[in-house]
């Protein structure tokens, strides 16, 4: 009764954004939203898009997934195979992360900020992949570690047995095994990476442009939703909305590929 | 008899649980040597600690060697990947890796450097052969090692651990959970590749040991209780406790 009641919660709370959304938002749907930068006066009902949130959402959260793929994949197999015998160095490293998991991401986003202004740079593309890079890398390790924790020990004995090192038994059997829960790690990271906002508003700034390199600022879609929501007028915010729709179906195209991909990896997974 | 591997006051500890102890025996050159006991003896820890599986055990301590062709495995042995991979393990549950058949058979000969397209298709035919596996599988060798029964895949894993050249198989229970015909055809497998290999089987199926057994190990509680010639073992052992097992009075 219980479980259902709950189900019923989340479905429904999940509803009612959704349909909050995409009714407030779709009238204001159109293609020269997704194909053009502000012009001057957009965020008071003038011409224009929000081609420079998009393109800088994806740039941003693609470009943190990506870097903290390169530090989470090697440290979570390094904490589930390289660490086995160490119980109690495992379990402290996974209580450390799972606190970092709990700082919130402004926190991040202000210590950025702070080695920012010590070195005297400024806010651009680079600083917010690094920034959410951090933010995201915890959760990105520890939800790769849940997925490698659960293979069986003989696994691991099977693969030592034939000889193989322990980067063999990592990158070869471990990694395939392990292969949906690390994919659903990575997605779960993007989603994080793309919607939020705290992080990047000090670190990768904001503009009407397209950033042309990494040192030029960057807008994001939350930031994005959040000036436009913030102006007094409602045809603006129904903009905000719609760049709300946009989100959302970056993250249910980003989820469906990756569970169809993960699937196809997975039939080989030994149960 | 010439001796494979000579073990000398291997005595091992994990936490305070004392797991062998002050273990002295030899087992014999291409003869299937069957460790007996009740479950919970440390046969399994014997076992692993032959091919050092043991050192992933964390709060160990340990003492003794092992001499595997009258070297020490525990001391100045520079390479452990090169000394696991002349043991083929086998173990409870069968193991294949999350991979195809064929690379499961492959994967041993690709990690050591063998990776030619078509040693690799002859190798792997070879020992699926061995392992009396290949008639049912040589049509879907690219479907997953996971789609295969249980006995095959004790079998395929048996074909794996042949394929990295091992001079001994060590296996642990390996028909405990398998069906008649399949353990069947492990057993008469090993009686088989004795010619060729050095074989080590944990066991507690009695029967199973009488079949099979050349040398008999049998331990309890940690200690080696008494160890012989199969034949003198179960016509005539020598040890109280021997006696009680080999009667079926306690387990």
């Amino acid at each position: 009764m219980l479980m259902r009641a709950a189900c019923g919660l989340i479905i429904l709370a999940m509803a009612l954004i959704i349909f909050t959304i995409i009714k407030k938002g779709f009238p204001s749907l159109n293609w020269q939203m997704l194909t053009s930068v502000p012009k001057g006066g957009y965020y008071f009902g003038g011409e224009g898009g929000i081609l420079n949130a998009l393109l800088g959402s994806l740039y941003l959260a693609i470009g943190a997934t990506l870097l903290s793929l390169v530090i989470s994949l090697p440290s979570a197999l390094f904490l589930n195979i390289h660490l086995k015998k160490f119980r109690k160095l495992q379990n402290a490293i996974r209580l450390f992360i799972d606190v970092m998991w709990g700082i919130p991401s402004v926190v991040y986003g202000a210590f950025a900020f702070t080695v920012m202004i010590g070195f005297g740079w400024r806010a651009s593309l680079l600083a917010g992949i690094i920034t959410v890079t951090l933010f995201i890398a915890p959760i990105m390790i520890r939800g790769m570690d849940e997925a490698l924790k659960i293979i069986p020990d003989l696994l691991l004995e099977a693969s030592y047995s034939l000889g193989s090192t322990r980067y063999e038994t990592a990158y070869k059997v471990f990694l395939r095994q392990a292969m949906p829960g690390i994919a659903t790690a990575i997605l779960l990271s993007f989603g994080r990476a793309i919607g939020d906002a705290a992080s990047v508003l000090f670190t990768a700034g904001f503009t009407d442009n397209v950033p042309k390199s990494l040192l030029q600022p960057a807008a994001t879609l939350p930031l994005s939703i959040f000036f436009q929501l913030s102006s007094p007028i409602p045809e603006v915010q129904q903009r905000a909305y719609a760049a709300a729709i946009v989100l959302t179906v970056i993250i249910l195209i980003i989820s469906i590929t990756g569970r169809a991909l993960s699937f196809r990896y997975s039939k080989h997974d030994i149960k | 008899m010439r001796e494979k591997i000579v073990i000398k006051n291997l005595d091992l500890k994990i936490g305070k649980e004392h797991i062998l102890k002050n273990i002295n025996c030899t087992i014999p050159e291409k003869k299937i040597t069957v460790i007996m006991g009740p479950s919970g003896c440390g046969k399994t820890t014997l076992l692993k600690s032959l091919n050092r599986l043991t050192d992933l055990y964390s709060k160990k301590t340990f003492s003794g060697s092992v001499e595997l062709n009258g070297e020490n495995i525990y001391n100045g042995i520079p390479d452990i990947n090169d000394l696991r991979r002349k043991m083929g393990l086998l173990s409870q549950r069968p193991t294949p890796l999350p991979m195809s058949i064929f690379n499961n058979v492959a994967y041993g000969l690709r990690i050591s450097g063998r990776r030619s397209k078509r040693f690799l298709k002859l190798r792997v035919e070879h020992y699926l052969k061995q392992a009396n596996l290949w008639e049912e599988v040589k049509d879907r060798l690219h479907s997953p090692a996971s789609s295969l029964s249980i006995g095959q895949q004790q079998r395929l894993c048996l074909a794996r651990g042949l394929a990295v050249d091992p001079e001994i198989i060590l296996a642990d229970e390996p028909t405990s959970a398998l069906d008649p015909l399949s353990s069947k055809a492990i057993e008469d497998k090993f009686v088989e590749l004795k010619n060729h290999y050095t074989i080590i089987v944990v066991t507690h199926a009695l029967r199973q040991a009488k079949r099979i057994a050349d040398y008999v190990i049998f331990m309890y509680l940690g200690e080696i209780i008494e160890q012989g010639d199969a034949n003198d073992y179960f016509t005539n052992p020598k040890h109280e406790l021997s006696k009680a097992y080999l009667r079926g009075t306690f387990n």
